[in-house]
């Protein structure tokens, strides 16, 4: 048994292009998704009703199926209805549902662990809902549950390489691409999988030294 | 062109259901052992075991399992064993579930307060017997939640495994959509299978969490 990872590594410019995808999906996923999650975590927390249990029902319903499956329905079940997504688009969007629902219930988690008395201290100054939510209840919620947030996007990040089944042509595509090439299937997937180890890494850091940063200040 | 009805699509989702739950139990129970293994081999505290478990839970945690299965697929080969879907994916979900489950136990028993460790020293037991009869039962409550909590996570896993050929509920829905015409309805049917999977673990796991806290 010989190992050649000199050929595998001679392929940077294929590698380089698919972490690059990678990375591109995780933060339009993650732009989305954390959108999504903060309109739904509103929506659980103290929307109306009927769309809490609308949201609750989508959360339940996305925590419970397998990202593949989402993925599946997306690129090949919508054509159906006449909704054809390229292959880029499809991920962002099963990515952003996938993140968005997850998140949605950890962010409801930090916002209702937000004390009564800072929403009533809030109103007593006469600001309007919208500023409560925005200002007094959100930023102390998401520093609260920052560090589930941030394993769940790396989550997705990892859960990304199944975007390769539709030839969405991130990390582990160009691994792929590589060993069909030069058929060193294994060097080809432990170099792809040390890839995602880096960028698993790199990504916990840099959110863990932005959240604070940008997000909800100290 | 043979035309599908709904209960031909739902009949050959049923019976490929079959493998994802026996793929599933066999992570799940594989998973159990080899991560009850690991646990003892970090709590055993030899520093250098203990760095080791944590690089392994740390390498299964921070690469897809996707990446894992390929691996595998192709490492076992060129380790000369016979490589099927099926072996490649048992192995794979096996290492990936108890990588979480030893992680799940550790927190489990870091709950339990020092002073327990310390008194069941004290009355002169050997480390095996302060596991099992002070250490291991006390921690058990608190794991039976976040335990089956994680038995979706693996159910859901298994849907990977049609990547690499093995024909479970996933890929069963895949060669059914491209024969009948009718992708959204047959993902559409493969999600609810799922989703009728998963969702009673969920809720169980909720209300053990509920009832044992």
């Amino acid at each position: 048994m010989s190992f050649d990872f000199l050929s595998i590594l001679a392929q940077w410019p294929l590698l380089l292009r698919g972490a690059a995808w990678t990375i591109g999906l995780t933060a339009l996923a993650t732009l989305f998704g954390a959108t999504l999650a903060v309109a739904g975590a509103w929506a659980r927390s103290q929307g109306p009703r009927p769309l809490g249990w609308l949201v609750g029902a989508y959360v339940e319903l996305i925590r419970n199926t397998p990202f593949i499956v989402q993925l599946f329905f997306i690129f090949f079940g919508l054509p159906e209805l006449g909704i054809r997504l390229s292959p880029g688009v499809a991920s962002v969007c099963a990515m952003t549902i996938n993140l968005g629902a997850y998140a949605t219930e950890i962010l409801r988690a930090g916002i209702e662990a937000t004390p009564r008395g800072q929403i009533e201290a809030a109103q007593s100054l006469a600001l309007s809902r919208t500023q409560i939510f925005l200002h007094v209840v959100l930023p102390p919620a998401l520093k609260t549950v920052w560090p589930a947030l941030v394993s769940q996007i790396v989550i997705v990040m990892l859960g990304s390489a199944v975007c390769s089944q539709i030839s969405t042509e991130e990390l582990s595509y160009a691994t792929n691409l590589i060993q069909s090439r030069n058929f060193r299937a294994f060097e080809a997937y432990i170099v792809g999988t040390l890839g995602y180890l880096g960028l698993a890494i790199l990504l916990r850091h840099l959110l863990n030294w932005a959240g604070p940063r940008f997000l909800f200040g100290r | 062109m043979v035309d599908f009805t709904l209960w031909d699509i739902l009949r050959n989702l049923l019976l490929a259901a079959r493998w994802t739950l026996l793929l599933s139990l066999i992570a799940f129970v594989g998973g159990g052992v080899v991560g009850l293994a690991l646990l003892v081999l970090r709590l055993a505290g030899r520093p250098g075991t203990g760095r080791i478990v944590g690089a392994y839970v740390q390498l299964f945690q921070g690469t897809p399992l996707l990446m894992q299965l390929f691996l595998l697929y192709f490492g076992l080969a060129l380790a000369g064993l016979n490589t099927s879907a099926w072996l490649a994916a048992a192995v794979a979900l096996t290492l990936y579930a108890s990588a979480y489950l030893t992680e799940i136990w550790r927190g489990c028993v870091a709950a339990i307060p020092r002073g327990q460790w310390e008194a069941s020293a004290s009355l002169a037991l050997s480390f095996g017997q302060q596991l099992r009869h002070v250490i291991l039962p006390q921690a058990l409550r608190i794991a039976v939640a976040p335990t089956v909590g994680f038995l979706v996570q693996v159910v859901k896993a298994t849907a990977l495994a049609s990547v690499i050929g093995f024909v479970e509920l996933t890929k069963a829905g895949g060669l059914i959509a491209n024969v009948s015409y009718e992708p959204l309805l047959t993902y559409g049917c493969v999600a609810l299978l799922y989703f009728a999977i998963c969702f009673p673990i969920s809720q169980l796991a909720r209300l053990l969490e509920r009832t044992l806290r």
